[in-house]
Parts: C-alpha cells; sequence; structure tokens
C-alpha cells in the first residue's frame, strides 16, 4: 500500500515553544553546538489504491485544511512512499 | 430564552457554563457535539476544556464536529456566539474568527485570577460592561498565546474588535508575564468578528458569576468576584433586544 508523508512546520516567523523547551533540554545532557530546535509534525497517510494525481491533490487540501493551520503553520512537503520498494529494503 | 452550550469529548467546562446561563435568567439548553442539531436555541456557547484531547492542534478536530456545521452557519447569519477558552480555539480553528493559539510563551500552564480590560462593548457578549471597564475573572491554560499575522492585527485594532485586553494586578505569575499571562500579540485576551455577534476569550466568565464561587476580588473578600456574569446577562438583553 503506497504511503504519503506529509511534513507540517510552525511558520518561520512563530515562535515555537516546544523547540525552544527541546533546545534549552540538550546542553542540560551534555549535546553542546545546536544553536535552535524548531519542532515539527510528520503524517504517515496509507492510501488505497494509486496515488494519482487527483488523489495527491485531495491530500493536499486535507493536508492545508486539517493535518495544519495556516495561520500558524506551512505544510513543507508531502511525499509519495512506495509501500512494496520499504518493504523490500527492509 | 434558550440558550445551548456544546459538550465535546473532553470539555470540562460546560457544567459551569450551564449554570452561568440559569444564574444569568437564561434556560440553559446541552448540546451534543455529534448531532447537528441546535434544538432552537437562539445563542450557543463553546466552554472550555481539551475537546477531542487537544490532538492535532487545540480545537481543530472540534472544528469538524458535526454540532459545528450548523453552529458556524448559524453564527454567519447573526447568531451570537461566545467561545470560551478551547471554545475560543474553536472559532478560530473554524475561522469564524482570525489568528490562532499556540502553548504560553513561558511554555506552562498557568491558572489565576486576571484582570482584564473590556475595550468593546457593543458586541452581543459585552453591552453590560462600561468601556475601559477592568473585570477579573479566572484563567487556565496552556496554549493561549494568541497570534495573527500583522496586517489581521492592524485590522483587529483598526475596528475596535479587541474585546479584552490582559492588564496588570493578577494574582501570581512567572517573571515577565505580569500582565499578559502567555504573550499574546498586542496583549488581546479576547475579539469579536465583524458583526460582533461572535466572541472568543480565553479567560473565563462562567467561574465568575455566583458570590461565594467566584475568584478573590481585592477588597470585596474571598471568593467574591462576579465579573463573568455580565456576559450571560448581555447576550440575553440583546436578544430580547
Amino acid at each position: 500500500m503506497p504511503r504519503v508523508v506529509v511534513h507540517v512546520m510552525p511558520k518561520p516567523e512563530i515562535l515555537d515553544p516546544q523547540g525552544k523547551a527541546v533546545a534549552a533540554a540538550l546542553p542540560r545532557l551534555g549535546f553542546e553546538g545546536i544553536a535552535s530546535v524548531r519542532q515539527g509534525k510528520r503524517f504517515e497517510l496509507e492510501v488505497e489504491g494509486e496515488v494519482t494525481e487527483q488523489v495527491l491533490a485531495s491530500l493536499r487540501e486535507a493536508a492545508e485544511t486539517l493535518l495544519s493551520n495556516p495561520v500558524i503553520e506551512d505544510v513543507v512537503s508531502i511525499e509519495v512512499e512506495d509501500g512494496a520498494a520499504g518493504e523490500a529494503q527492509a | 430564552m434558550r440558550i445551548g452550550v456544546v459538550t465535546f469529548p473532553g470539555t470540562l467546562d460546560d457544567r459551569d457554563a450551564l449554570r452561568a446561563v440559569r444564574i444569568a435568567g437564561g434556560e440553559p439548553v446541552a448540546l451534543w457535539h455529534g448531532e447537528d442539531d441546535l434544538q432552537g436555541v437562539e445563542a450557543v456557547v463553546l466552554p472550555g476544556g481539551f475537546s477531542y484531547g487537544d490532538y492535532l492542534r487545540a480545537g481543530a478536530i472540534s472544528g469538524f464536529a458535526p454540532v459545528m456545521e450548523k453552529v458556524v452557519d448559524a453564527a454567519k447569519g447573526g447568531m451570537p456566539v461566545l467561545g470560551i477558552c478551547n471554545g475560543f480555539q474553536i472559532l478560530c480553528e473554524t475561522h469564524l474568527l482570525p489568528g490562532a493559539m499556540i502553548k504560553n510563551a513561558h511554555r506552562a500552564f498557568l491558572c489565576r485570577d486576571q484582570p482584564l480590560a473590556v475595550e468593546n462593548t457593543r458586541t452581543a457578549w459585552t453591552s453590560g460592561y462600561e468601556a475601559g471597564q477592568v473585570i477579573r475573572i479566572p484563567l487556565k491554560n496552556q496554549d493561549g498565546q494568541y497570534v495573527a499575522d500583522e496586517r489581521t492585527l492592524a485590522e483587529l485594532e483598526g475596528e475596535g474588535r479587541v474585546v479584552f485586553r490582559y492588564t496588570a494586578g493578577a494574582t501570581h505569575g512567572p517573571a515577565g508575564f505580569e500582565a499578559n499571562p502567555n504573550g499574546s500579540r498586542h496583549d488581546i485576551a479576547g475579539i469579536t468578528n465583524a458583526a460582533g455577534n461572535v466572541v472568543g476569550l480565553m479567560p473565563h466568565p462562567e467561574h465568575a458569576v455566583e458570590a461565594g464561587f467566584g475568584p478573590d476580588q481585592p477588597g470585596e473578600g474571598t471568593r467574591s468576584g462576579t465579573d463573568g456574569l455580565a456576559m450571560f446577562t448581555s447576550v440575553l438583553r440583546s436578544l430580547v433586544g
């Protein structure tokens, strides 16, 4: 079954309190030299049947209406992964 | 005067909102998120809590609940709608109100009695206040930081649509957040739509409607605060008028 991966990130101009919290914790664990962290979301959508241009367009719409809020977030990528190829590699 | 209060899975403050409607003199009507029926109510309150576990984003999944289709249509037709806390987040997610809420800038949950300046008394929910009046009601949230782009903020300010603004005098809080509890742009605590029938705010008027059960009002005694009640009496009066 093909998989479509959607990445959503907070807009660059929006403060990311979660990323800041992670950035503050890293040096406490000895991980130095990381200037900043921004935290986003990854969605994995398993698609029934073939991922046609039409299916992709509808997923793009889903990404922009439900998976992200355009006021504070950007959909940074929508990628099609071939499930069969993924299994072959594993 | 029937006023509906919607319960979503994870809503916490529906009972207090129903009680506030009753104390104000209205007939409270419980509405269920999964039913696309407003049961003939004349106004709707979206109460606070963590609907759908705040999964995805606060208010995001609730925005697509069956009852919300009816609420959005009714709001566009002029029905008074009030969103409190999670309800405000839902109103933003459905785009009835502009902007969005992100995590508090200090990254912690904050609960305190919060003074607010009432800046717009022309809405369906605030006509019972005096312009410039400072009220004191509870605030309790984690995702309370109001954000919007500069154009939207300029529009809200230019059209007088900032209804409540955070102001100094809260009980306590992290350093740097004495007046503004969460880093909200322009100290915005609540806004309205262009028509003035839809209002959203982060603090909780429904917890400040009955003496003995409200916030501490300085100079008046423990739990004496009832500054939230006028929101509910305002809407009842706006429906009569």
